[in-house]
């Protein structure tokens, strides 16, 4: 079979960079050559990695642009705010429900995920300005609908004739009275990558939104998951996990959110951040605002998630949360261990790529591990340094055009708010136990020496990659899953999971080991050539010569 | 037909030149049409009387896509076809994708077709060529022939100049071409040599020397051309010369523009020649 014949060969890591980048110019090659990255110990730390810089033009990148990063992957998944997308309808196509972030209607049934609102721009509106029709669309949906808030979107072209939507949403709050109107100037060419409309969506969250409901949220250990977006139901798993240990989650940052769960994010006791890339910021702002220290945690995978809930709970100091994490992690590692004794006799050994987000090409390799399968090689669309190398290279990160073009809010301790969770000897008595605050040591170091790190991946180097590397599966998103299964190789989804999920907490755990089985060890990858195209042709001669 | 395009630094005169001109070519039997391109509207206004004209904009506003030739166009002096473009208010808006949009609209609505029987048709564009709107109507067979209205002041060569500059990257891809510089007269010293040299170094021509003369303004405030007003006033033959040179003109160049130190040594040498 075509798999037994591909074991064959196997490059070095050198070798296959060196093969990549011989395709290119002398100057794209030397740009992408510092964006590829051999994983070597070195003696002070992690080698650097160039990344979050402009994809060179005339290649194909794997990223989005600015305004699918504040719509589609940060708002998107609110439930009960409506999104209104100021632009030409095309643009709209991602102001619906495209990446499979779930959510329930909740007691209220507020949900207006499954609508789509946009201004559906025409060529007069680009000429005469579309403040006015901005400014109805905003009353026809508060007419509709009555939500408690109505976010605008700024497309390309909004951007481009001057709209003032921020001042169209002031004035639209102050007429409607009781919604929260407010916009995002998100154009899609801002930044390099879809990184800067995370950015743009989570600096205005805070603005407008975090600690605008007082009402006392009750709860005895709570806490914020940040940067989990409830894909394929991540978000409903982790919601149980967290309610059988009796944790309470106040706010989702922004998997199946509601308008007052951000408004009343500031009342927790703790933040716990998933996806460090998209929203770190907002876990340091939380902090210096309002007195929330930050952990790290990670859900995705089953070791990682009961190590994430044993942080959390060695963070409130509290025997009978910590007893009754232990007590979860027991009930629920059975479960995990049946299954994974079925699938990893036939998953041991095999390799895997990972090439997506700012977090989970990170995050899924330790469910990689667990099936004893090796990640060769892996890569972020729109990550920073920082989370290849870790957060200690942060004071270092040159600033550039690029960034300054990205607002950062200057933040100071709420007058009345801020409150110290802990104070700094209890949070330096808990570092000196082991629990890190603020830490993010990046994607680099959890991986094995002589593996490729790559950055910006594209359309050419993810083939190249393939054909010369061989793995058993190859995770990214829509745009490159059809061209790497003509390659013969089965390819997952990481950004919509395709239809599966969840794949996080410890039920998601076993839904990716038996997908990842099902994926790797079926036969139809054998069949992906055609049989004239496998075996030499027929030779036939005429019976009269 | 011939496509006329004029441009020039704002304020210089250009609509004013404009109608004069086509009052002159209405004169000698020419049939023109003139499209401003201006959201201002006002490029018509001597030609029909008054700013009476609905522009383009407006009307495809209106109307939706529902517009005939008839409600945008409108007939003034001598049977000259007038049309406004028109645009959004300062401010708001894209006023170059208008003029993008309403001189597709006019093309097909039939405007330029043969059955038209035009001679002229001329382009009154905004300014400087600020973006790629304003430079539509030397873009891609639009029009073929570009005057630049400038006089001996640094900042009005300065901008034709640069519409040299805009005229010279069209012209590699298209069959635009520089006609010529008009000298709207401010009374600059040494203004006719200087906008001679530097036509000259522009490799074109100075095709006329307007002189500076107030019943140009007191026609303008009877919403009337000087010819139409007072036709036999001295003006009034300064603005059929200019007409008959370019009715005659067939001087036709690909510009080359001026470094600016060859531009303010230009400027020296003639400001300081007194």
């Amino acid at each position: 079979m075509a798999t037994a014949e591909k074991k064959m060969v196997r490059l070095d890591p050198t070798d296959v960079k060196a093969e990549l980048l011989k395709k290119y110019p002398p100057k794209v090659a030397r740009k992408r050559a510092k964006q590829i990255l051999i994983n070597e110990a070195l003696e002070n730390g992690t080698p650097e990695i160039t990344a979050n810089v402009r994809t060179i033009p005339g290649i194909i990148t794997m990223r989005g642009c600015t305004y699918a990063g504040c719509k589609g992957v940060i708002m998107g998944p609110t439930r009960d705010i409506v999104n209104l997308v100021h632009g030409p309808i095309g643009c709209s196509f991602y102001a619906w429900l495209t990446r499979r972030n779930q959510t329930d209607a909740g007691e209220d049934g507020e949900n207006y995920m499954n609508y789509c609102f946009s201004t559906d721009m025409q060529d007069s509106d680009i000429i005469f300005g579309g403040e006015k029709k901005l400014a109805k669309a905003i009353q026809e949906i508060y007419d509709l609908m009555h939500p408690k808030s109505i976010t605008v979107f700024a497309t390309c072209p909004v951007g481009l004739i001057g709209d003032d939507i921020h001042t169209v949403a002031k004035n639209m709050k102050e007429k409607l009275g009781d919604c929260n109107v407010f916009a995002f100037s998100c154009e899609g060419y801002k930044g390099v990558s879809q990184s800067a409309g995370h950015h743009i969506a989570n600096n205005q969250i805070f603005r407008h939104l975090i600690g605008e409901n007082d009402e006392p949220r009750e709860g005895k250990y709570r806490i914020n998951l940040l940067g989990e977006y409830n894909i394929g139901g991540d978000g409903f798993e982790i919601d149980r996990i967290f309610k059988k240990c009796g944790i309470t989650c106040l706010a989702t940052f922004s998997g199946n959110s509601t308008y007052d769960q951000f408004a009343t994010a500031h009342q927790a006791d703790l933040n716990a951040v998933m996806c460090h890339r998209s929203i770190n910021y907002v876990a340091d702002m939380l902090e210096t605002k309002f007195g929330i220290p930050w952990i790290k945690v990670n859900f995705i995978g089953a070791h990682a998630t009961a190590k994430s809930l044993r942080k959390i709970a060695a963070y409130f100091e509290d025997q009978e949360l910590i007893d009754r994490v232990e007590e979860v992690i027991r009930e629920e590692m059975p479960e995990v261990e049946k299954a994974l004794a079925d699938v990893r006799p036939r998953t041991e050994g095999k390799t895997a790529m990972l090439f997506v987000g700012g977090s989970r090409a990170h995050h899924y390799q330790e469910l990689f591990r667990e099936l004893g399968m090796k990640t060769i090689s892996a890569g972020y669309e729109f990550a920073h340094r920082d989370d290849y190398e870790g957060r200690h290279v942060l004071p270092t990160l040159k600033v550039d055009a690029d960034s300054r073009n990205i607002e950062e809010i200057e933040v100071e301790p709420d007058e009345k708010r801020f409150r110290p969770r802990k104070s700094e000897e209890e949070l330096k008595a808990l570092e000196a136990e082991g629990l890190k605050f603020k830490e993010y040591r990046g994607l680099i170091p959890e991986m094995e020496e002589n593996t490729l790190v790559i950055d910006d991946l594209n359309q050419y180097e993810a083939e190249k990659l393939v054909e010369l590397m061989q793995p058993d599966i190859f995770c990214a998103g829509i745009k490159e899953k059809f061209s790497i299964q003509k390659l013969g190789v089965p390819m997952k989804q990481l950004h919509s999971y395709d239809s599966g999920g969840p794949y996080a907490g410890f039920k998601g755990a076993v839904n990716f080991y038996h997908e990842i089985d099902r994926l790797v060890n079926s036969r139809v990858w054998g069949y992906m050539k055609a049989p004239w195209q496998e075996n030499p042709q027929l030779s036939a001669a005429y019976v009269w010569e | 037909m011939r496509k006329v395009a004029i441009y020039g630094k704002g304020g210089i005169g250009k609509s004013t030149t404009t109608q004069n001109t086509v009052a002159g070519l209405v004169e000698m039997g020419r049939k023109v049409m003139v499209v401003g391109c201006d959201p201002k509207a006002d490029s018509t206004r001597l030609l029909l009387g008054g700013l009476a004209q609905k522009s383009v904009l407006d009307t495809l506003r209106e109307e939706g896509e529902d517009v005939e030739l008839e409600d945008i166009r409108k007939k003034g002096y001598g049977g000259t076809w007038c049309v406004e473009s028109g645009g959004p208010e300062p401010g708001v808006g894209c006023a170059g994708r208008g003029i993008i949009t309403s001189i597709n609209m006019l093309e097909s609505l039939g405007a330029y077709e043969e059955s038209e029987e035009l001679d002229y048709a001329f382009y009154d564009v905004l300014g400087d060529v600020v973006c790629g709107g304003f430079a539509m109507p030397i873009r891609d067979g639009k029009a073929q022939e570009i005057y630049i209205v400038c006089s001996g002041e640094m900042m009005a060569m300065y901008a034709a100049n640069n519409i040299s500059k805009g005229i010279t990257k069209f012209a590699q891809s298209g069959d635009v071409r520089l006609g010529g510089l008009i000298c709207n007269s401010r009374k600059v010293d040494n203004e006719k040599e200087m906008i001679e040299k530097f036509a000259e170094r522009l490799g074109t021509q100075m095709i006329y020397f307007v002189p500076r003369d107030n019943d140009v303004q007191r026609a303008e405030i009877n919403r009337q051309t000087v010819i139409e007003w007072k036709p036999d006033a001295p003006q009034a033959n300064e603005y059929r010369g200019l007409a008959k040179a370019i009715d005659e003109n067939d001087n036709f160049v690909i510009p080359t523009p001026l470094e600016i130190e060859e531009l303010e040594e230009l400027l020296m040498e003639f400001g300081l020649m007194n």
